[in-house]
């Protein structure tokens, strides 16, 4: 492998035959390259979906109340189900074990809030100190609702970047001053952000307790939301997370007299499921990406042979000579192999780092949601180069073996 | 330096087996400059195959510089082409993408033979047969007396004991066959044995020894006085 001489010849074969040299790299190259650009697409688009998916914690689970749509205990259907803070109580209580955050929900979708001359409409949802992980919200001015602010009915608001522009033109003013929700003055204490954007910033958080005294809701609540503990495995968080749905489906289900089969009257809305299913999707997506990428390498090996076969059909004439000089059929055999390897190999790294040098050039370009970073990991690329190399060497070694079997009398005859 | 006894080749072709050397009895010895002469499909260019190692005889014997040539395997053949045999062709042979500097380096190649010597062996040949001007030329940029010059240096270079040549001025005019000519008795002058192909009288004419051979079997096998080139221009 490393005698000068042989190299020497090598480098003379492929200098005089450029055209031969240049299609079997354009074949290999543009394998590796390709692979090279679907890798780096199915990372994007899998960054991208999982970007979208942090907007709130991957692990929440929340229930919303529904419409009955079957009789049950001899009541009718088109019943409204009514959550009161008894049933957040219980569940709260007896899935203890299930349950990490927790927050009860009061909400109202169009609210008014008006500073001054500015007015607006926005959602308006009385909290738990905790739902501020829940949302995966971060506290950018001021601080979130707390324990304090709960107990004592605070009249305090924590609004949404987006309100706090809307309100205050610059964000960092809003905190301290008051504003008018819904007839009621509010005093903000904070402004969130929220990796879902505007439409998730365009709320108001205040206290559970305050907002159910203002809308005059008495005991009522809206919804429950919670989430789990972090488990390290994620099958197994799936499915402590679809045990507890089931178990709170059932237990909420006998309180409020529900059909156990009436699938409108209370939904279950749990984000790890759906995490899963995405899972399951950018798996397929990226499974196709390589399915498409090892194809492409296939036939990119199929293309080493395919040309090796020619190469040695070309040379026929001169493997004759060489054997009449003296050639042995081991050094003919290294000769070719020598140059498939060596060909391969370079205009393979020549495919690798064009493909990343395009990735480097235009990812960072790229501006969609749902399509991010999209990177190749150098390794991967560095394997599949190595791999097409060798099986580049076993593709060409039959050719190889052949033209070193051949006569030389039959070789020189060959015109 | 060879010795050849009851030599028998047949070629399957289809169905039917053509014998083509029926029980070849022939010994060369060294500094003998042999001319074998035949019609085409006498079985002398088969002949020379076997006697270069390119091809092997059915049966008989063959041994060449005292080592018997039976069975060899590939690796072994290529080994003793390379130390015992050089070759001339009719159709020169040389590889077109190398010069003839190259070319002539090529067998120095295979005997293992550090590049930089490799270059000065192959110059001091080229020197010998005229060509050290075109030592940088490709084989397209020569013409045919020159292109087999430069294959004879080749087949030289390697330092054989025997030159075996199949036809070398068949593809040649008479002016160019006989500067060829010219170069071929040089050489044997110096003392290398050397086998000539041909059909042409007046090359045979330029040889020492001449082997007729018909129909697969030696009919004439005589010494000759050998004609100078320089009496016949």
């Amino acid at each position: 492998m490393f005698n000068l001489e042989r190299w020497q010849e090598i480098f003379e074969a492929i200098g005089k035959n450029k055209l031969r040299t240049f299609l079997t790299g354009v074949s290999v190259a543009s394998g590796i390259f390709i692979l090279v650009i679907l890798l780096g697409a199915g990372r994007g688009i899998q960054n991208g979906i999982q970007n979208q998916f942090a907007k709130d914690a991957t692990n929440k689970i929340q229930i919303y109340p529904g419409v009955t749509q079957k009789e049950y205990k001899g009541l009718g259907i088109g019943r409204f189900t009514q959550f009161k803070n008894r049933d957040y109580d219980i569940v709260t209580q007896k899935f203890e074990n299930f349950i990490d955050n927790k927050s009860k929900l009061y909400s109202v979708w169009s609210g008014n809030i008006v500073y001054g001359k500015e007015t607006g409409t926005y959602r308006i949802e009385g909290v738990n100190p905790n739902y501020q992980f829940i949302e995966n919200a971060s506290i950018k001015e001021g601080r979130f609702i707390n324990l304090n602010d709960i107990e004592n009915y605070e009249k305090v608001t924590v609004i949404g970047n987006k309100v706090a522009t809307d309100l205050f033109k610059k964000p960092e003013e809003a905190l301290g001053k008051n504003i008018n929700v819904s007839g009621t003055i509010y005093k903000v204490v904070g402004v969130f952000t929220d990796p879902g954007g505007e439409r998730e910033e365009s709320r108001a958080f205040i206290p559970i307790t305050t907002a159910q005294r203002a809308y005059s809701a008495g005991e009522d609540i809206r919804s429950m939301a919670f989430t789990m503990p972090k488990r390290a495995n994620f099958e197994q968080a799936v499915t402590e997370s679809e045990i507890f749905s089931k178990q709170l489906d059932k237990l909420l289900k006998e309180r409020h007299d529900i059909a156990p089969d009436d699938v409108s009257a209370l939904n279950i809305n749990n984000s790890l499921e759906e995490a899963k299913k995405i899972y399951q999707m950018t798996d397929m997506i990226q499974f196709f990406f390589w399915f498409v990428g090892i194809l492409t390498i296939i036939a990119g090996v199929v293309g080493v042979g395919n040309i090796m076969l020619i190469v040695v059909k070309e040379r026929t004439k001169e493997i004759g000579i060489r054997k009449a000089l003296g050639a042995t059929p081991y050094s003919i055999i290294a000769m070719i192999l020598h140059e498939a390897v060596f060909i391969t190999l370079i205009s393979g790294f020549i495919g690798l780092i064009l493909g990343l040098l395009l990735w480097a050039g235009i990812g960072p370009l790229v501006e969609s949601d749902f399509f991010t970073h999209p990177e190749v990991d150098f390794n991967i690329a560095l394997t599949t180069v190595i791999l097409l190399t060798v099986a580049g060497a076993f593709a060409g070694f039959i050719p190889a073996y052949k033209a070193a079997k051949i006569k030389p009398i039959v070789a020189l005859r060959d015109e | 330096m060879i010795e050849i006894k009851d030599l028998h080749k047949s070629y399957q072709t289809g169905s039917s087996s053509l014998h083509v050397l029926k029980g070849i009895n022939f010994s060369v010895g060294e500094g003998e400059l042999v001319a074998i002469m035949g019609s085409s499909g006498s079985g002398k260019s088969t002949l020379l195959n076997i006697l270069g190692i390119l091809d092997e005889a059915d049966s008989g014997s063959y041994v060449l510089d005292g080592v018997p040539i039976k069975n060899l395997n590939e690796t072994i053949a290529s080994k003793y082409r390379n130390k015992f045999l050089g070759f001339v062709f009719q159709s020169f042979n040389l590889i077109n993408y190398k010069t003839a500097l190259d070319n002539v380096a090529l067998p120095l190649y295979y005997q293992g033979i550090p590049s930089k010597e490799r270059t000065e062996i192959a110059m001091s040949y080229l020197e010998k047969v005229g060509l050290a001007s075109h030592s940088h030329h490709l084989p397209n940029e020569l013409s045919g007396g020159q292109k087999q010059r430069v294959a004879i240096a080749r087949a030289l270079a390697s330092h054989p004991k025997v030159l075996l040549a199949d036809e070398p001025t068949g593809a040649l005019d008479t002016k160019t066959s006989y500067e060829v000519m010219e170069l071929i008795q040089g050489i044997n002058d110096e003392g290398k044995t050397i086998l000539i192909v041909t059909h042409e009288p007046d090359i045979a004419a330029m040889c020492k020894r001449n082997v007729i051979l018909k129909d697969g079997l030696i009919i004439e096998d005589k010494q000759i006085i050998q004609q100078r080139v320089k009496s016949y221009v």
